[in-house]
């Protein structure tokens, strides 16, 4: 009896299991689709960037014949259909070609692996505080709604929301260092320089998760189940944590993404503000000095990125959510 | 008995023929019947004047709009690119704090801050409305499409797939990058990305809506599509439209103000809030200077909250479930 009991669980696991990873390897596919055709259409854009890009600072000094040379050897002179046949071609094999001004010749795949741990640390940490503080944030709003706790949070939403976030983080540079007297500028071995940047690159996603939580527990506490278990009895607590928090966590999965996909945004700035060698400080220097190679390489790697905090909500709200039916019927979000 | 004999004989006395006529329906007499004092946008004009803090920002927004526009011709007013010369040394009058001949103080280069900061509030205004327009008209035509449309709905949602998968900041930065920084320029990069949410969410509304009863029964008597789409669906979401929109300005002055951080704003030349903004952060360092800084930011923020805060409420105004 005991034994059938446990065959029986186990079979719908192993099967509920099966279901999951056929729906995150369908979802994978589709994934590696999308990003190919992104890759191609901004491969394609990028043709269109400006020339003395790939020339470096031995332009001025080069005639046009010397120029248009140089280019053909690049390959820049083949057809589009080529020139992307190469790129794939060196794209599988981990080349996405060489620097030209930033650091010339240096492989922009090394330039680029030098600065993604911190780039991925400052992200995930952002991300992770900003959960950490949000959502409970949220839920003591939605608890005293209309008092002033709510009132302030909503004040702190509103301004982060409206403002551009380049004026709040350099208000926070500006004063906070000033007050508390601490180092402008990141510095790897002295942790409290760490605080700073990754405090600023957390304030808009705490805004969001904050402002989603507050609202889906107002809806949910409205609701007619609601009534019912605070008249049966249930202790307040018991109904906050077990019952509302629970229902109104699950959209919350979808916006883990669009959170991931902000601080990339947050990353280019706050890495050139504190200097920290990371992917977004490179994307600002390699603008400014025209190193289109670096650009191209750096735009696919946060689209990639993008693509992957994307794969990841899905497959969080698909394991919070019960009411998601693995493997059929794909909707727009 | 005797009673219904005498009804059924006098029957022919009393049925005439008018009686079998098809009466001739007038629309104007139709309304009268159904007609009520409500008007939906004074409703929403008034449920919105109860917003105290709204009326109050969207009155300084008026305010600032009208001031940008006629500063320039104000008197004693300065260019906003001239540079100005210092009378006794002949030299750039740098960096001067604010004082009485310049009220916001100049820059590093001797320019007069106050019109710059007027200038660039026009500019980023502009852009934003723009942008925001732009948006919205391409926003709703392609929503309304894909909501509509059963043929175009596999076609655009593909579409949507690829293009909401690239980071809105990577396709700002390589259009920026690609194009020359001009204001069009940066126009055209935000309308690029700005479309897709708009498209979704009025795709999204209009699905919901698409099938609801009142539209079926539109259908089956015959009303055209656009008629549908034109009285029926879109009205109901003037509020979500307008709510859009009056984000969309925020947003586009703080891509701008993002831009031009990362080196692919508008020129110098072209006063912007972006440009002043980063300006100032550059003299950041020093405490003396910082005014450079706070003067725009505080005019780019209490114009991006008041946008913010007037778009809430007017979507709150503008929906009839808050009316009274």
């Amino acid at each position: 009896m005991l034994i059938r009991h446990l065959l029986r669980t186990f079979t719908a696991i192993w099967r509920e299991g099966a279901c999951m990873l056929w729906y995150v390897g369908k979802r994978l596919v589709q994934s590696v689709m999308t990003l190919f055709i992104i890759i191609t259409i901004v491969f394609s854009l990028l043709r269109l960037m400006p020339e003395e890009g790939y020339l470096g600072a031995a332009a001025e000094k080069m005639s046009p014949a010397q120029k248009e040379v140089y280019l053909t050897s690049l390959g820049l002179r083949d057809p589009l259909p080529v020139q992307l046949g190469n790129f794939y071609a060196d794209l599988l094999q981990g080349d996405l070609g060489k620097s030209v001004t930033y650091r010339t010749d240096v492989p922009v795949v090394t330039i680029i692996a030098d600065k993604i741990m911190y780039s991925l640390l400052f992200g995930l940490g952002a991300v992770a505080l900003s959960l950490l503080i949000g959502v409970p944030l949220g839920i003591m709003m939605a608890q005293m709604k209309g008092r002033w706790l709510d009132r302030l949070g909503t004040g702190y939403i509103v301004f982060v929301v409206a403002v551009p976030a380049a004026v709040y983080y350099l208000v926070i540079q500006m004063y906070i260092t000033d007050i508390f007297h601490l180092p402008m500028l990141f510095d790897e071995y002295r942790p409290i320089t760490w605080l700073l940047p990754l405090t600023s690159m957390a304030l808009a996603p705490t805004a969001s998760y904050a402002m989603w939580m507050r609202r889906y527990m107002v809806d949910e506490l409205n609701k007619d189940y609601i009534k019912l278990a605070r008249a049966k009895g249930v202790k307040e607590r018991t109904l906050m944590f077990s019952h509302v928090l629970r229902n109104a966590f699950i959209p919350m999965a979808q916006y883990l993404p669009a959170t991931i996909l902000f601080t990339i945004t947050g990353s280019i700035y706050i890495e050139s503000l504190y200097s920290i060698p990371g992917m977004g400080g490179l994307l600002v220097d390699a603008i400014q000095r025209q190193d289109n190679t670096i650009v191209q390489g750096l735009v696919l790697v946060f689209s990639s990125l993008g693509i992957m905090g994307l794969i990841l909500g899905d497959i969080a709200m698909a394991l919070v959510d019960p009411r998601i039916k693995l493997g059929k019927g794909e909707s727009v979000r | 008995m005797g009673l219904y004999t005498e009804e059924i004989d006098n029957i022919s006395d009393k049925s005439r023929a008018e009686l079998f006529e098809f009466f001739e329906t007038s629309d104007r007499q139709a309304e009268e019947t159904a007609y009520s004092n409500y008007s939906y946008w004074r409703s929403t004009w008034q449920s919105f004047l109860k917003n105290r803090m709204a009326v109050l920002l969207l009155a300084l927004v008026f305010i600032v709009v009208a001031f940008t526009i006629f500063q320039p011709y104000l008197p004693a007013q300065k260019s906003p690119t001239e540079i100005y010369l210092d009378d006794q040394t002949g030299l750039q009058a740098r960096n001067i704090a604010p004082n009485a001949e310049f009220w916001f103080g100049t820059n590093s280069i001797g320019q007069d801050l106050w019109s710059r900061i007027w200038a660039g509030t026009r500019t980023s205004l502009m852009i934003g409305c723009v942008v925001a327009l732009v948006e919205a008209v391409v926003g709703i035509t392609i929503g309304t499409l894909w909501g509509f449309s059963r043929k175009l709905e596999l076609p655009i949602t593909q579409l949507y797939n690829v293009v909401d998968n690239i980071p809105t900041t990577i396709v700002l930065i390589l259009m920026s990058y690609i194009l020359r920084p001009s204001i069009s320029t940066i126009i055209i990069a935000m309308c690029i990305t700005g479309w897709v949410e708009m498209a979704r969410f009025i795709r999204n509304q209009i699905v919901i809506l698409r099938d609801r009863e009142y539209n079926l029964a539109s259908k089956c008597l015959g009303t055209p599509d656009y008629r549908i789409i034109m009285k029926n669906l879109l009205p109901y979401l003037i509020s979500v439209i307008m709510l859009r929109m009056s984000l969309a300005i925020p947003f586009a002055i703080g891509a701008e103000v993002f831009l031009t951080y990362i080196g692919l704003g508008l020129p110098i030349s072209e006063p912007s809030l972006g440009n002043l903004i980063n300006e100032g952060r550059v003299l950041m360092m020093s405490p003396d200077l910082r005014y450079q800084l706070i003067f725009p930011s505080i005019v780019l923020s209490v114009i991006t909250i008041a946008f913010y805060i007037i778009g809430n409420a007017f979507a709150d105004a503008a929906d009839p479930k808050n009316h009274v």
